[in-house]
């Protein structure tokens, strides 16, 4: 059996190529898929901990994340779209309509 | 499990089932009258769900608290949160008549995702399970995104809520890995089981640490504690105003509801741990909030920075951790949603009066005291309130937190608390000193003056509004006794 660390490392890892990417990447969509890999390692990290624990409830918590997270792109695109009607462009360089 | 326990014990969510079977039927009335214009039918109807909401939270406010399949308690903590974000969301329902054109095509969608996300916040205040807490938070998140951006027409709007969803998203990954490590440190998603199994020297202590870290990253981008809160003025501008003035109380208050359950009943042997960069967080918040809020000129901006501010006062009585400190915390957010909604309505019908619909300038509040004396006597009223001035609501809210703060022995923190109010005053004074002492720069134009240049449900909230600051102010023990702690 491998250890749970291993998962653990593995996700952390994963999480942080995804948060480097939300905070790297311009194209909004690009943006987009790096945080379903942020929510898809935290995924792997509750389903390590609840093999771990040997119980249900991170497993639940997981299938709760994935409908979370299908929500999320609905209403994620729905917003991409109103906004791409407006400037024609998923760079979020050229949303700054509002400053201080 | 018993089945009887499922369905008595169903009354601790009363409130929640009321709203949820009234999205419903306003889902339903709004489909069996596809086609028609306008909104009042449901802006009606959603006032009277809410106010059934509210009628239910009363129902069991005196009631032992009880917790519901282990997920979800209604101690008087919650029933506080409640009623606060109830009376919320039936002001910024009352606000909404006649704002957009959007409202008026789309009032079912509209209602909906508000009275959704008025479900979510109140859910989130009851959580005493980490799955409840995330669903909750996320349920009033998404309605949120869409309701920014729901004035189509105005690119500011659509953009304001193109920001709010990429970092909101971006944060809440951040709060459920921190979930997830603390699901791991206790093994369980109970936050009474987590402390529990770590009190007792069991589970894993080494992931509680980075499981607070990454939790505090979504709470502070929800409730907009620097430096999570860049998000914060941009939203508040771009969005419908009377979605901002309900999502900047009842995001405020959900969030704060829900994290101080999870810290003092999940992690509370972890004080010492988490109170030091709380207490960083909030003086950081209250004086990056005030200094900016001082060079703002958009007057929806500068509340946003206002209210980021007010942030960091609530969070004082998070580092505090007392239970007297949570009852002072549902005592500010009661007092800060009259004030604050009462602010945006006045700035909602300057900007009306203006013809600018979803923004007014600071300098176009001039000699606004001699043409429409009513609404500045109340924004007057707000203003001062805002600042901390007795006898006003929003000074005991202060007082009671600084009070619970100092009990707790965080003096340094309150002198600097204290010191941050006396910075706020100058910009909340200097609307009142616009509208009273300057004369405005342009020649007004010709449309006739009216002394209250606002619709009729404004005018209510206005009205509501001040009385509610009065009041409260008058009478703070009255409220402080009836707005209750954690457990209680």
């Amino acid at each position: 059996m491998v250890e749970t660390s291993y998962y653990l490392v593995l996700a952390a890892i994963i999480f942080t190529v995804g948060a480097t990417g939300v905070l790297l990447r311009r194209n909004a969509l690009i943006i987009f898929m790096c945080i379903e890999m942020m929510l898809n390692s935290v995924n792997l990290t509750l389903i390590a901990l609840a093999r771990q624990w040997g119980n249900l409830e991170g497993q639940i918590f997981v299938f709760m994340i994935m409908a979370v997270a299908a929500a999320e792109v609905a209403v994620g695109l729905a917003i991409l779209i109103a906004n791409v009607r407006h400037r024609q462009s998923i760079n979020i360089d050229e949303i700054n309509l509002l400053k201080w | 499990m018993d089945t009887a326990l499922l369905f008595d014990d169903a009354v601790v969510l009363l409130p929640e089932l009321v709203l949820a079977v009234g999205v419903m039927v306003l889902m339903m009335v709004d489909i069996g009258r596809r086609g028609q214009n306008g909104s009042q039918l449901l802006a009606g109807l959603s006032v009277v769900i809410l106010l059934l909401g509210i009628g239910a939270s009363v129902m069991i406010w005196g009631r032992a608290p009880v917790e519901y399949l282990d997920g979800a308690v209604s101690d008087g903590f919650a029933l506080s949160v409640r009623l606060v974000i109830l009376i919320a969301g039936v002001l910024g329902v009352l606000l909404s008549r006649n704002q957009f054109p959007a409202i008026e095509r789309q009032g079912g969608a509209f209602y909906s995702l508000y009275l959704l996300a008025v479900i979510g916040m109140m859910l989130m205040g009851t959580a005493t399970n980490l799955i409840v807490l995330f669903i909750a938070l996320e349920i009033f998140s998404l309605a949120l995104y869409i309701l920014s951006g729901f004035y189509r027409e105005d690119p500011r709007s659509i953009e304001a809520a193109m920001k709010y969803f990429l970092l909101g998203a971006f944060a809440s990954t951040f709060f459920v890995y921190g979930c997830a490590l603390l699901y791991g440190a206790g093994g369980s998603s109970k936050f009474t089981q987590i402390h529990e199994t770590l009190a007792t020297g069991g589970g894993n202590p080494s992931l509680v640490l980075p499981g607070i870290a990454l939790l505090l990253v979504g709470f502070g981008f929800k409730v907009s504690l620097v430096p999570f809160h860049m998000w914060t003025p941009d939203v508040y501008q771009g969005a419908p105003t009377p979605v901002t003035a309900f999502m900047s109380v009842g995001t405020k208050a959900a969030a704060f509801a829900g994290f101080f359950r999870l810290m003092m009943t999940a992690l509370p042997s972890y004080h010492d741990q988490w109170a030091m960069p709380l207490a960083i967080l909030a003086v950081l918040t209250m004086t990056v909030g005030n200094l900016t809020a001082l060079r703002q000129s958009s007057v929806k901006r500068m509340l946003a920075y206002s209210g980021i501010a007010h942030a960091g006062n609530i969070l004082i009585a998070l580092v505090a951790g007392t239970a007297a400190a949570s009852s002072a915390a549902a005592f500010y957010l009661f007092a800060y949603a009259f004030m604050n909604i009462g602010a945006f309505t006045v700035t909602i019908a300057f900007e009306r009066q203006h013809g600018n619909e979803n923004d007014l300038e600071q300098g176009r509040l001039a000699g606004a005291a001699e043409r429409f004396p009513v609404l500045a006597a109340a924004m007057a009223i707000f203003m001062l309130s805002l600042s901390g001035i007795p006898p006003l609501a929003g000074f005991f809210g202060k007082f009671l937190v600084f009070k619970a703060a100092v009990e707790a022995g965080w003096a340094w923190l309150v002198v600097i608390g204290v010191l941050n109010s006396a910075i706020s005053a100058y910009y909340y004074l200097r609307i009142v000193v616009a509208m009273y002492f300057q004369q405005p720069e342009e020649e007004a134009d010709e449309r006739e003056p009216s002394i209250v240049p606002a619709s009729r449900p404004s005018v209510f909230v206005v009205a509501v509004s001040v009385l509610a600051v009065v009041v409260i102010g008058l009478q703070p023990g009255l409220w402080a006794d009836l707005l209750r702690g954690l457990g209680q």
